[in-house]
């Protein structure tokens, strides 16, 4: 890079001269100065109101009466509010829909299915980081390499085995496909963070007579809680919010499925039933929204520590 | 559920305790105490299914009689499957790029800005919906009403056209149209993920290169151009690689909004429709070795950056 004209130089003997800005900090100002030109506030504006209007829009019609979300648009609510939590009551506890059952169903699915995997794949992460064997890189490439198998490749030959193990339908073969889809992303990530803790704590516990699962429990587990927070929450928005699993092994058997199958089969049998998919879309969404929300920054850490699902 | 966990737990323990006590436990017994959950469950649930669904591909819809190539043969000559295959190539395209280009351009944007974690935070949020909620939010916005006296429009987007003195459209039924605006859910959803890892990209960045390339009197666009896109560019292959993976292999939004009706379908969603609707078991497994062989690359790619980074570590 060129470096050409050097930055003037003030005149020593100017006392009304403040401290030099750190260039973070001009950085700083630079970014104000960019954002204050019309046009670029203008697209970022437009950016973020496009992003949230749409759910805006579903969020006030949730609310509104089904009589009036089906003769006039949402927006219009805003010169006529009308409130009422009817469609709410109506896809919860209402005869046909029972959105409370599935909801369960999503519960039960989601927390073995998020507790397995972390548990399995930080014991194979230990073992790839911290215990010789041989083999042990061509295995660690091979486990990561499976994190591309598209699950589709992967769903006919297991349901054949499910119905053969006569377990077809239930939410075993839900955890387990879901456990087996996540171990390998979970055992690369957690890999990684492992390789950064220090060999010394390690060897130092070592030298102290700790044995494998001392070292695993009391050195390492304290060390890599924001690791499994990241992951614990990766896996869970994406368990929770998963269709296609759902639907191959679960879908079939309405006290098994989850709440995505059920608001999917809304949209398809009754795509214009607009009260009852308002209200369940925001039904599903509230829990991991709230999850989202509240460990929104492990989340963005996990992100950013390299792999994702795909 | 609490039965399963703490089934779980026991078995686990019992694994570990036993590998523990001994002080004399060969190296081999203790990594595959270790080990040995994990590989397990991934020969059963993704090696051995990924061997079976090859060799089905070679099969007819019942999976008896072997056929060659002719479910490939199908996968490609038919004008239906074709359709499928424009699609996804439709799909792959454009929503990576665009996913990753309003992502870029918004990152930064709001970079130090001063309302930079709400104006991320929006952006953001999508990615904690499903893509089944996505999908519901954005059929409302799409929703159509035929223009009569006394029927007004209850879609955002038709409303829109209303007031400018169009005719509102059928967005999810005009074909070949309505693969785009099935598409916009994608980047919609994907676009957060984006903005996150290069805004990252972009604050590591360090200070001391932005402040030479400012004396340069290089701004604006340029410095976009030609500072914050060079410096940033393994952040945005793996933005783009990712979102290309998931793009590949998300069937949920055609599925959900159109249900692959009216030519919108792609190769994720028609896998769905062959192996469970039609019970075409061998071109359903065809369907998915192909989503396999598109994704072989991205391996490969994914494989040599590992060892790369090994390296340097």
């Amino acid at each position: 890079m060129t470096t050409t004209p050097t930055p003037p130089v003030l005149p020593a003997d100017t006392p009304a001269v403040p401290r030099p800005l750190t260039p973070a900090e001009r950085r700083a100002a630079m970014a104000r100065a960019k954002l204050s030109s019309p046009w670029a506030s203008g697209v970022a504006i437009v950016i973020a109101v496009v992003w949230t209007v749409p759910t805006i829009g579903l969020l006030v019609s949730s609310f509104r009466p089904q009589q009036s979300i089906n003769t006039s648009g949402w927006w219009t609510w805003f010169r006529s509010p009308e409130f009422t939590l009817g469609n709410y009551n109506e896809v919860l506890f209402g005869a046909r829909e029972s959105f409370s059952t599935y909801f369960i169903n999503s519960v039960v699915i989601t927390l073995p299915a998020v507790v397995i995997p972390i548990t399995l794949a930080l014991l194979a992460a230990y073992a790839f980081a911290w215990i010789d064997f041989r083999g042990r890189d061509i295995l660690f490439v091979a486990v990561f390499a499976l994190q591309i198998v598209p699950l589709q490749v992967a769903l006919i030959p297991l349901m054949q085995q499910y119905v053969r193990w006569e377990v077809a339908g239930s939410f075993w073969t839900v955890w387990l496909s879901h456990s087996i889809f996540a171990l390998p992303l979970a055992t690369f990530l957690l890999h990684n963070f492992m390789k950064d803790i220090p060999p010394s704590l390690v060897e130092a516990a070592r030298v102290d007579g700790a044995g494998h699962v001392k070292i695993f429990f009391k050195v390492l587990m304290p060390l890599l809680v924001p690791a499994i927070a990241a992951f614990g929450i990766f896996q869970f928005l994406w368990v929770w919010n998963d269709l296609l699993v759902a639907l191959t092994f679960a879908g079939g058997t309405p006290n098994v499925a989850p709440l995505t199958a059920r608001l999917a089969e809304l949209a398809g049998s009754r795509g214009e039933a607009w009260h009852l998919l308002t209200a369940g879309a925001f039904v599903a969404m509230v829990v991991p929204l709230i999850v989202f929300l509240a460990l929104q920054r492990y989340f963005v850490r996990g992100l950013l520590s390299g792999g994702v699902k795909g | 559920m609490v039965f399963a966990i703490l089934l779980f737990v026991v078995v686990m323990a019992l694994i570990l305790m036993s590998v523990d006590r001994a002080r004399s436990v060969p190296n081999w017994a203790l990594v595959a105490a270790f080990l040995g959950p994990a590989l397990l469950m991934l020969a059963f649930g993704l090696l051995y299914p990924m061997v079976r669904t090859i060799r089905e591909s070679f099969f007819d819809r019942t999976g008896t009689n072997y056929i060659g190539f002719d479910n490939y043969v199908t996968m490609f000559s038919q004008s239906e499957f074709q359709t499928v295959l424009r699609n996804t190539l439709i799909w792959v395209i454009l929503v990576p790029i665009l996913a990753t280009f309003i992502g870029l351009v918004y990152a930064v944007l709001v970079d130090r800005t001063r309302f930079e974690a709400l104006a991320k935070g929006l952006i953001f949020l999508p990615m904690a919906i499903s893509l089944v909620g996505a999908s519901i939010i954005w059929r409302f916005v799409y929703a159509y009403r035929p223009d009569q006296e006394g029927v007004a429009q209850i879609g955002l987007i038709n409303q829109f056209l209303v007031w400018l003195g169009f005719e509102p459209q059928q967005f999810l039924i005009n074909a070949p149209s309505n693969t785009f605006w099935l598409l916009i859910v994608m980047i919609w959803v994907q676009t957060g993920f984006a903005m996150t890892v290069l805004s990252a990209a972009i604050k590591a960045i360090p200070d001391d290169i932005v402040e030479a390339a400012r004396l340069d009197g290089l701004t604006g666009a340029r410095m976009f151009r030609y500072i914050t896109v060079p410096s940033i560019r393994p952040a945005l292959l793996v933005v783009l690689v990712t979102v290309t993976m998931t793009t590949l292999k998300a069937f949920d939004i055609v599925r959900t909004m159109t249900g692959g009706q009216f030519e919108t379908s792609v190769v994720a969603n028609e896998f769905y429709t062959q192996s469970f609707r039609q019970g075409n078991f061998g071109l359903g497994a065809t369907l998915a070795v192909f989503l396999f062989i598109l994704v072989i690359p991205v391996v490969i790619y994914q494989v040599r950056q590992l060892r790369l980074s090994e390296e340097i570590r």
